[in-house]
C-alpha cells in the first residue's frame, strides 16, 4: 500500500474554524477525519493538463481540500473545450488556461495554493517541475507527453495518477508506484504516428473525461490518505456506452528499461521515441500538433496548398477536383461542396476515384490530418497530381470566410 | 472450439461497428491472421510490416496480459474471454 513518503515526518498543518466547516463532510468520515484533512492539506498534488481530464480532477481535488495543486498548461482556452472542460468559462475563452483555472479554482475554495505553470512540459524542465509535488495526475493529450510524465515519475519516485480517454472509451491506473507497474510496462512503445487519432480528429463524449478524471482524482485521495485499494498493478477500462466497468491485471515488466532495468537513467527525446515532429511552444496543441503541415510547402512528398491559393484557384476556374475526406455527420455542420469521401472509405473507392487520377486532386479535411493521409494513399495508388489544403476547412473558415462556424 | 473477442471502440471504424466477434484461432497469430481475413481494414491498422500484431495493443485472456501467459506460444482454449487494449492517449486539449 503506497503512502505518501513524508508527510507524517513534517508536522501536519492546522485547520481554520472555517476550514473545519467547510470539510465537515470529511471530518465525520472516520477514514478521512481530522488527520486525514491535515494529510489532504500538507499535501502538493500536480495536474499534467487542464483540459478534458485536468479539468474535473482539479476542481475536485480543490473541493476535496488538497492544499497546494500545480497547473501545467500552455494552452488558451478555446470555446469548443466548454463541452467538457468545466474549469473554464464562456467568459473566459482566450484566457491562458492556467489562470481561467486558477479563477475558478480559488472561487470554490480560497484556502488552497494554485500554482501555475504556463508552460509546455518537455524533457528539459519535466524534473525540476515534478520535484516539488507528492504526486502527479496526468491528464495529457498526447503519447509523447505521456511517456514523458510516466519516465519523469520513475526518476522521481512519485506516483502517477494516470487517465486517458478516447471517444466512449476511458483507462486508468497508478502508475510508477514502488511495488507497481509503470506506463512502460503496459506499452512499451507508442503507437506509429498517425494511426490513433486524437480526440480533435476523433471526438469524444464530453462527459467521459469528467468520468475517468474523477476517478484520477479519487486515486490521488486514496494515496495520500492511505486508505482502499489504489489501482496500482490494475489498468480500469471504462466503456460510457456500456456502461461496464472492468479490471485487468498489470504485472511489472521485469524487462521494462524504466522501472525493471533501469537502463533509461534520465528523460530522452521524446517526439523522436514517438516519431514525431517536435511540436511549436505556442498556440493549442491540437493545431501545433499539425503544424509541420501548414508550415511547409511539400511534406512527404506530398504539396501542401493554403486556403488562400484554393480561393485564388476557386475565382480564377481552374481546372481541378477538390475532394472533402471527413465523415458525413461533420460534412453537414460546414462544407466547401466538395464531394464527400470519407477517409476510410477511400481504398475501396480507388474505382470511382480513378477517373482523376491525372488531374489536380486537392484533398481537403477538418484540419489538414486527415486529408494529409488520403492524399499519400492516392499517391500511393497511382495518382499523379495530389495536393492537400493546409489547415483544411477551419483555416477556411478563419480566414476565407467568416460566416462559416467552426467545430 | 471457439473464442469470443472483444476490441474495443478505436477498432470499430475498422469492422463496420462490430464489437465482438467469435474466432477459432488456438494462438496469437492465429487470430491476428483471421481478424485480419474477417476485418481487412482492421489487419491494416493492428498489424506491423511482418503481419504481427502492433507492440502498442495489447491482448488480455481472461483478464490476463497474454506476455504473461507465453505470449505468441500460449494456447486459446474453448470459450476463452480475449480483449484487445491500445493505447490510447487522449486528456482533450
Amino acid at each position: 500500500m503506497p503512502t505518501m513518503p513524508d508527510l507524517k515526518e513534517v508536522a501536519l498543518p492546522e485547520l481554520s474554524n472555517d476550514e473545519i466547516s467547510r470539510y465537515s463532510r470529511h471530518l465525520i468520515l472516520p477514514e478521512v477525519g481530522f488527520e486525514g484533512q491535515q494529510k489532504l492539506k500538507a499535501a502538493k498534488v500536480l495536474c499534467v493538463g487542464t483540459g478534458g481530464l485536468g479539468a474535473p480532477l482539479a476542481y475536485y481535488l480543490a473541493a476535496a481540500g488538497i492544499g497546494t495543486l500545480g497547473l501545467v498548461d500552455f494552452d488558451v482556452v478555446d470555446a469548443s473545450n466548454l463541452q467538457r472542460q468545466i474549469i473554464h468559462s464562456t467568459s473566459t475563452v482566450g484566457q491562458l488556461k492556467v489562470d481561467s483555472a486558477e479563477k475558478k479554482l480559488k472561487d470554490l475554495n480560497p484556502y488552497m495554493n494554485v500554482v501555475k505553470h504556463n508552460v509546455m512540459l518537455r524533457s528539459d524542465n519535466a524534473l525540476e517541475i515534478f520535484k516539488d509535488y507528492d504526486i502527479i495526475a496526468d491528464g495529457t493529450d498526447n503519447f509523447q507527453t505521456r511517456y514523458l510524465v510516466n519516465d519523469a515519475c520513475v526518476l522521481l519516485n512519485k506516483p502517477n495518477a494516470y487517465g486517458s480517454i478516447f471517444r466512449f472509451e476511458g483507462q486508468a491506473s497508478v502508475f510508477a508506484t514502488e511495488e507497481g507497474p509503470c506506463y512502460r510496462c503496459l506499452y512499451p512503445e507508442p503507437p506509429p504516428p498517425g494511426l490513433v487519432p486524437s480526440c480533435a480528429e476523433g471526438g469524444v463524449l464530453g462527459i467521459l473525461p469528467g468520468l475517468v478524471g474523477v476517478i484520477q482524482a479519487t486515486e490521488v485521495i486514496k494515496l495520500i490518505l492511505g486508505i482502499g485499494e489504489p489501482l496500482v498493478g490494475r489498468l480500469l477500462l471504462v466503456d460510457s456506452l456500456s456502461m461496464s466497468f472492468r479490471t485487468l491485471k498489470l504485472r511489472k515488466n521485469p524487462k521494462c528499461p524504466m522501472c525493471g532495468t533501469h537502463e533509461i537513467k534520465e528523460l530522452i527525446d521524446y517526439d523522436q521515441f514517438c516519431g514525431i515532429a517536435p511540436p511549436t511552444t505556442t498556440g493549442p496543441l491540437e493545431v501545433a500538433q499539425h503544424a509541420a503541415v501548414g508550415d511547409v510547402p511539400v511534406q512527404d512528398g506530398i504539396p501542401q496548398i493554403t486556403v488562400e491559393e484554393l480561393k485564388a484557384k476557386r475565382d480564377r476556374g481552374d481546372d481541378f477536383v477538390l475532394i472533402d475526406v471527413r465523415e458525413p455527420h461533420e460534412y453537414r455542420i460546414a462544407n466547401l461542396g466538395a464531394p464527400l469521401y470519407p477517409l476510410g472509405e477511400i481504398g475501396s473507392k480507388l474505382n470511382e476515384l480513378a477517373q482523376y487520377k491525372d488531374k489536380e486532386v486537392l484533398l481537403h479535411c477538418r484540419s489538414g490530418a486527415r486529408s494529409q493521409k488520403a492524399a499519400l494513399e492516392l499517391k500511393a495508388a497511382g495518382f499523379s497530381n495530389v495536393k492537400n489544403v493546409a489547415g483544411g476547412i477551419l483555416a477556411w473558415a478563419e480566414k476565407i470566410d467568416p460566416t462559416m462556424p467552426k467545430y | 472450439m471457439s473464442i469470443k473477442v472483444l476490441l474495443p471502440t478505436a477498432f470499430i471504424r475498422h469492422t463496420d461497428g462490430v464489437k465482438k466477434v467469435d474466432s477459432v484461432a488456438t494462438n496469437l497469430p492465429g487470430l491476428v491472421d483471421d481478424l485480419g481475413v474477417k476485418f481487412p481494414a482492421l489487419g491494416a491498422h493492428i498489424k506491423d510490416e511482418q503481419g504481427k500484431l502492433r507492440p502498442f495493443i495489447n491482448v488480455y485472456v481472461n483478464d490476463e496480459d497474454i506476455r504473461f501467459l507465453g505470449g505468441e506460444s500460449h494456447t486459446f482454449e474453448d470459450g476463452d474471454e480475449i480483449m484487445l487494449i491500445p493505447s490510447i492517449a487522449g486528456g482533450c486539449v
